[in-house]
């Protein structure tokens, strides 16, 4: 039992925190978000030199060879950064399911792109009216002999907008929501027949509703086994959900030091409105939440890392725990900020959105309490 | 970063267990399925085995005695005597007096006062509430003057936990009322509840039963060997104390194995009827509860990988207590509300080793539930309120 982090992880942390503080303030990040395609290119090219899109994937494949607590070494601090870089879209959910199912031509022509930064790329996991239900697949792949044919649509599909390479789940057998009969289609963007309806988020970043009409696909743009698609696709949103919710705890931390900080300097009745226990109990209780969302975000990469059975159950109640604890800390950080706290101008009103958003990512808490459940 | 057990770790948990499969006393072990009130001689008993053993003092050093375990081994050890139910330690010699005298007592006190802890010659009990000092401690009126070689002690120290039995009290204790700080005042003195001027009266709790008292001292003469570290400073022991007092009070064990036992029971089904797991409502809040769980247990581990890493038990562990205690009072209430009308039974007489099953009122422990109900409303209060433990992490951890 250890809860230290290796040497690796520690220069990996390290380099991630100089970034934040030297290269990316908030200002910076603002203009980012609000630029055309809602990051800055420079800043992912700057990610890809320094090996950080390469963290999850195996040596073999021209990766770091890291693993989940790699992984959350980097969200976490992504989180802290508030960075709006698509890293999730293209590193956690394309990656994913390139690393996990993609042949080695493939992983050739498109993992190696994503890594190396020169490819923007997205899984488009979702259906309108799917929720969160991954099973839940309408658009449909009829196979033409040596190609496919794709139709139907996709919603919320993250970095949609600037995606060179869309990862698309269609079904090629089975009932809506079966998990057998879903195939995986790398689709490129300027394929005819494909629409893209680019949108900004709440949390300043970028998603696109997308609609697929007599899309043609050739055979080696099939991702996998025909039918066999499931598990790359949960593994992947697995992986996603992991990655989130340390990004949720980077965030959560990042509220609450904030908010201390804030009620010390801030002076209202003669006194720092950080004298008054009403105030202190609330940030006690934001402190907690947070420290026992990272006890459970620890357990599920250690244990998604060793393989064990409890791997599902644990990535589950991380989730569970975001979703309660990610609402509370970000409305008390906006709360004990007062009239601030609601303003554009301030940061913690963008974390507490990022924060807000990551809930209804993957599951809510509903979702996963229910699958504890079981 | 990793969780996996060593093979030494393996072979320990092995050892553990068949000691209690095989030489704890297994009659006490049903009572305690049963939720029958252990004994005081039960309580004596138990504890001199476990002595026997070796295994009497987990937090000790090895040498004062100690089992000289790391942080996994205790790890593993709460959880195989929370396995089979067996009783917690009882805390006031060897979690609460103990690591006072071997820290900060003299090699007389050491000597004198350690052996009879570790063996359970001496039932100790704790002396720090007053009826005018509860959360505000430090307010305590027990006065402790200087007569020759003798303090004499008079006051009152309210919900002392089974001081009907003990043979020592351990008490904060005003020695000094001409201080600039209240807490300066204060020492930590040991006093034999055996002598003229100590009476015990007893507090009955919500449930009925006698578990707390009322000690009373009237010109008790302590002798100045009595007192503990230096005069003036018991304040300081004290919150060393407290700290102690919180890094155990996590339960995460034995909330483990009585979420488990819940989800088992909720399976089952009475006469045919549709089992309680079936409901929705119910078992999302015992899911719940097992995420509240894990996040509780991963907290303690990583408190005690700090500890065993050589930083003391911080102010942080407080979260342990607070988030500890909530939770075995959220399981309370997930076991009255499995328990249904079987809540509602007072019938105290069936909680006996001989009394026969077809009489019995309710499944298993229905009856109980409510009692532990009420009873556990408790863990919230003492060792510190969790509002004082808030104030806590508020003023030494966030810097508030």
């Amino acid at each position: 039992m250890d809860f230290s982090l290796n040497e690796v992880q520690m220069m990996l942390a390290d380099s991630i925190e100089k970034f934040v503080s030297n290269d990316y303030d908030f200002e910076s990040r603002q203009e980012y978000s609000g630029s055309e395609t809602g990051y800055s290119e420079a800043v992912w090219q700057t990610f890809a030199d320094l090996g950080w899109t390469s963290v999850p994937f195996s040596e073999d494949d021209g990766g770091f060879g890291g693993g989940p607590i790699d992984m959350m070494v980097v969200m976490e601090r992504l989180g802290r950064g508030l960075i709006v870089e698509p890293y999730l879209a293209n590193v956690v959910l394309a990656g994913g399911v390139l690393s996990r199912t993609a042949n080695s031509a493939q992983k050739d022509r498109w993992l190696s792109a994503v890594i190396a930064g020169k490819l923007q790329a997205t899984l488009a996991f979702v259906e309108p009216q799917a929720r969160y239900d991954i099973t839940n697949v309408t658009t449909s792949a009829t196979s033409n002999g040596d190609s496919w044919t794709l139709n139907g649509s996709k919603g919320f599909v993250l970095n949609g907008g600037n995606a060179d390479l869309l990862i698309v789940p269609a079904r090629t057998s089975g009932d809506q929501v079966d998990s057998n009969g879903i195939s995986l289609f790398g689709v490129d963007a300027d394929a005819a027949g494909l629409s893209i309806r680019d949108y900004h988020t709440i949390d300043g970043q970028r998603a696109a509703e997308i609609s697929l009409q007599d899309v043609q696909v050739v055979a080696d743009q099939l991702i996998g086994g025909i039918g066999d698609g499931f598990a790359a696709l949960d593994g992947a949103l697995d992986d996603a959900t992991l990655a989130v919710s340390a990004e949720a705890v980077g965030i959560m931390t990042a509220l609450t030091e904030k908010t201390i900080e804030y009620a010390k300097s801030r002076v209202q009745f003669g006194v720092p409105i950080s004298s008054f226990q009403a105030l202190q109990h609330r940030m006690v209780e934001m402190y907690t939440a947070c420290e026992q969302s990272r006890s459970l975000l620890m357990w599920a990469a250690m244990t998604v890392a060793e393989g064990s059975d409890e791997s599902k159950r644990a990535v589950h109640s991380a989730k569970y725990q975001i979703g309660i604890a990610g609402k509370r800390v970000g409305e008390e950080a906006v709360q004990i900020h007062g009239g601030m706290g609601v303003t554009w101008e301030l940061d913690v009103a963008h974390y507490f959105k990022r924060l807000t958003a990551i809930t209804l990512m993957f599951g809510n808490a509903d979702w996963h309490l229910d699958r504890l459940a079981d | 970063m990793n969780v996996t057990f060593t093979a030494d770790d393996v072979a320990f948990r092995s050892e553990v267990r068949d000691y209690f499969e095989n030489d704890f006393p297994q009659d006490i072990l049903e009572k305690q399925r049963k939720e029958i009130p252990l004994e005081p001689e039960d309580l004596i008993r138990w504890h001199k085995n476990i002595f026997e053993k070796g295994w009497a003092a987990p937090n000790w050093p090895v040498e004062h005695g100690g089992a000289g375990w790391n942080s996994v081994q205790k790890y593993i050890f709460a959880d195989e005597q929370a396995r089979v139910n067996a009783p917690p330690y009882l805390p006031f010699g060897v979690s609460m007096v103990g690591p006072i005298i071997y820290t900060f007592g003299n090699e007389e006190q050491k000597r004198r006062f350690l052996p009879d802890i570790l063996e359970f010659n001496t039932w100790w009990c704790q002396g720090y509430s007053e009826p005018g000092a509860g959360s505000d401690l430090a307010s305590l009126k027990m006065r402790a003057d200087l007569d020759g070689d003798h303090f004499i002690v008079n006051g009152t120290k309210t919900w002392t936990t089974l001081g009907q039995f003990a043979d020592w009290i351990f008490c904060l204790v005003r020695t000094n009322s001409d201080v600039a700080r209240r807490q300066e005042g204060i020492s930590f003195l040991l006093v034999d509840m055996k002598q003229p001027g100590v009476s015990v009266k007893p507090i009955i709790l919500l449930d009925g039963e006698h578990e707390v008292n009322e000690v009373h001292f009237e010109n008790v003469r302590v002798p100045v060997e009595n007192l503990v570290g230096e005069e003036g400073k018991g304040w300081t022991y004290g919150k060393v104390l407290l700290q102690h007092e919180r890094t155990g009070i996590a339960g995460v064990a034995q909330s483990r194995y009585r979420l488990q036992r819940l989800r088992r029971r909720a399976r089952g089904s009475i006469k045919g009827a549709v089992p309680l797991a079936e409901d929705r409502n119910f078992i999302r809040k015992v899911a719940a509860a097992e995420v509240e769980l894990k996040a509780l247990e991963y907290t303690e581990l990583r408190t005690l990988a700090s500890v065993a890493s050589g930083k003391a038990p911080g102010p942080e562990s407080s979260i342990l207590k607070i988030a500890g205690t909530e939770l075995r009072q959220a399981i309370d209430v997930l076991d009255v509300e499995a328990a249904a009308y079987y809540a509602l039974p007072y019938v105290r007489d069936q909680y006996v080793l001989d009394f026969p099953k077809q009489q019995s009122i309710g499944s298993e422990t229905d009856t109980n539930s409510s009692l532990v109900y009420f009873n556990d409303r408790k863990v919230s209060i003492f060792g510190g309120s969790n509002e004082i433990q808030k104030n806590i992490i508020a003023k030494h951890v966030l810097g508030l």
